[in-house]
């Protein structure tokens, strides 16, 4: 009996050594991102076409930011080999050493705005912030700039901006005051929050998530809104009243990086080039509003010319745009955080 | 017990109160030390579970970012002015959410205590439902009903009684209808429960003696309900202090309270320190209110008893 059941160890032990194998050869990654209907994107975007070409399996996770990452990183136990964090995290990340260098021999940087090519994170996608108004209130003739979003007495209504990303709020306090989109950055955020000061009393609600943003406009609870242009669309789709346009949005990138001490390096490094390269970039819009941040996704022909408008990183819309600084944030988020919080709740 | 010192009489030879005396001690000191045995598992659980963790909080609010001891992170609610501002919003709202609990609580526990079992039981199902579904849904919930255009505004404004809608949500009075209507059940449930077992010959006993039914209830059932209603008090009130889903959602963003503060905090900086720091200032001020509380209450309970 001693011996059948060695006999049986040993076979099951072989049994696990050959499922493993290919496991090993194949690699499996886990990747990170923010979960919802642009995860769904990225998965049919990028993660299947990169899991099938590489011959790896990519598993999903979903991540809050930057304090995951840090927990991860900090507490030696380190799950994701890639996740994905907004521009000013990644830039915050990277001064505190949180993440692994990447190879640029392996990812093709070129079509990417240097501005996003860092020594360890990478640009991955766009989110806009707009100025969305409801059409039953203000017809077609509602409030397009933020000047006008700020002019109380033009366009009287009720408002909202974002309470929680103040880089943001602040970004379209200066763009309020008349500063042009070239000029916003570095931003003067003792000249913003002065802007931020006029308007304060006349704001109903300071949004703290995407869905509460998009419920404020949705339920007429506010007449015009800062929004993020994916939950713009989507309220469009649904067939609210509402119109928006990218001119003076404020452009924010999405980065990726390689937690520092990630399982799978090399594995992670071949699926990033892979998620960013031209073709797979191309992808994205065909599922979501979010932009792809390589340019030359727009002459894959991938994308339909009519759906060119509707993509926050189209050549035609970036123009209209401001780009949010990381590396300026990274170094004045704290500060400015602090003093829009004392501001917005006096 | 006295078989083992009977025991140790017969051996010492001869009886006498000093060796009585002294084998009783033993014995219970060796019973203690096998009481302490017996709760050492659970007192170390505790230990590792609560005290270690608090210890490591406060530990960790010392450093600042470059890891350096520092008092930077406490230092930062008096400079920065929205902290105090939280602070002071956080117990506002405490205070007034349990004061409406209160109100509302006490009249509908009375009633459940004073209702014959089985419709007491079928009413205490309407009490329990809500407390089962997720705080999430119940919030959205309000948010349906309260908002501009929600189900309340309509109907008033249908009905002719109003012109403009009213502003319920994404403010303050949204954030107290929502928690208190949330944390009803955790003061209705204590104080039903300790009012069910208040003894109705006293009260009856008060009647034959010449109380009407207003001075029974003011002199004989309210303090007997006491520990009941103070216990509920403190729940609801500690449960307010680190209240976060309700108000981030029902307050528009304009009331921030403690734990909005911490998440935001924790994010915001790169040491846990910064976050850590504000754990602490709420647990200290907790503890320190619940100290008073029983100070307060504590005191009236126990008179409540020894006239008993």
């Amino acid at each position: 009996m001693n011996r059948t059941r060695s006999a049986s160890i040993v076979a099951m032990a072989g049994l696990m050594a050959s499922l493993a194998a290919p496991a090993m050869a194949g690699d499996t990654i886990t990747v990170a991102s923010w979960g919802g209907t642009y995860q769904e994107a990225q998965t049919k975007a990028f993660f299947k076409p990169t899991a099938d070409a590489l011959g790896i399996t990519i598993k999903e996770d979903t991540t809050n930011g930057l304090d995951d990452v840090r927990l991860q990183v900090t507490g030696n136990a380190v799950k994701w080999d890639i996740t994905e964090l907004g521009a000013d995290e990644c830039a915050r990340g990277s001064k505190e050493g949180l993440f692994e260098k990447l190879d640029y021999g392996i990812i093709d940087k070129s079509g990417i705005n240097p501005k996003l090519v860092h020594d360890d994170w990478v640009g991955i996608s766009y989110t806009s912030v707009v100025l969305i108004y409801r059409t039953d209130v203000f017809g077609d003739k509602g409030p397009k700039t933020w000047a006008d979003f700020w002019n109380v007495e033009k366009f009287p209504g009720r408002r909202a901006l974002s309470g929680s990303q103040a880089t943001e709020t602040l970004s379209v306090a200066a763009l309020a005051e008349g500063i042009p989109i070239d000029k916003v950055y570095p931003v003067d955020i003792d000249g913003a929050l002065k802007s931020v000061d006029k308007i304060r009393g006349h704001i109903d609600a300071w949004w703290t998530s995407g869905a509460q943003a998009m419920q404020l406009v949705k339920d007429g609870e506010v007449d015009m809104a800062s929004i993020w242009n994916g939950r713009a669309g989507t309220l469009k789709k649904e067939g609210a009243p509402v119109s928006f346009s990218f001119d003076q949005g404020v452009l924010t990138a999405d980065c990726m990086v390689i937690p520092k001490g990630a399982k799978n390096k090399e594995a992670a490094m071949k699926a990033l080039a892979m998620f960013v390269s031209p073709q797979l970039q191309a992808n994205l819009p065909l599922y979501v509003d979010n932009g792809p941040v390589n340019e030359k996704a727009f002459e894959t022909g991938k994308i339909p010319q009519d759906r060119l408008k509707d993509i926050n990183s189209a050549p035609e819309n970036v123009k209209k745009q401001v780009l949010q600084d990381a590396e300026f944030w990274r170094d004045n988020l704290v500060e400015a955080t602090e003093k829009f919080n004392n501001l917005i709740q006096q | 017990m006295s078989a083992q010192t009977a025991l140790m009489q017969q051996k010492a030879g001869r009886p006498g109160p000093d060796l009585n005396t002294q084998a009783l001690h033993m014995d219970a000191r060796r019973e203690s030390l096998r009481l302490l045995a017996l709760l050492s598992p659970s007192l170390l659980l505790v230990f590792a579970i609560i005290i270690v963790p608090i210890g490591w909080l406060f530990w960790l609010s010392l450093f600042d970012e470059a890891g350096a001891l520092s008092a930077a992170n406490y230092a930062r609610f008096f400079e920065q002015a929205s902290y105090i501002k939280t602070f002071i919003t956080t117990f506002k709202v405490a205070f007034i959410v349990t004061g409406a609990c209160v109100l509302l609580g006490y009249p509908l526990a009375y009633m459940l205590s004073q209702l014959p079992r089985r419709a007491a039981s079928i009413c205490l199902i309407f009490v329990i439902l809500p407390f089962w579904t997720s705080v999430l849904v119940r919030t959205y919930a309000w948010l349906v009903i309260l908002q501009r255009k929600g189900l309340i505004n309509s109907w008033l404004i249908d009905l002719g009684v109003i012109s403009q809608p009213l502003s319920l949500a994404n403010n303050f009075s949204g954030v107290v209808i929502g928690m208190t209507h949330i944390l009803l059940p955790f003061l209705v449930l204590p104080l039903y429960a300790s009012m069910k077992t208040i003894d109705t010959d006293c009260l009856r006993a008060g009647m034959n003696l010449g109380a009407g039914p207003a001075a029974t209830f003011r002199q004989i059932f309210f303090p007997l309900s006491l520990p009941g209603l103070a216990s509920g008090v403190v729940i609801v009130f500690v449960l307010c202090l680190g209240f976060f889903v309700t108000p981030a959602l029902m307050g528009g963003g304009k009331v921030i309270m403690w734990a909005m503060r911490m998440e935001q905090t924790t994010s915001l900086y790169s040491n846990w320190g910064a976050g850590a720091a504000l754990g602490v200032v709420l647990l200290v001020v907790t503890l320190a209110l619940l100290g008073l509380f029983q100070w307060l209450l504590g005191a009236r309970a126990t008179g409540v008893w020894s006239s008993r």
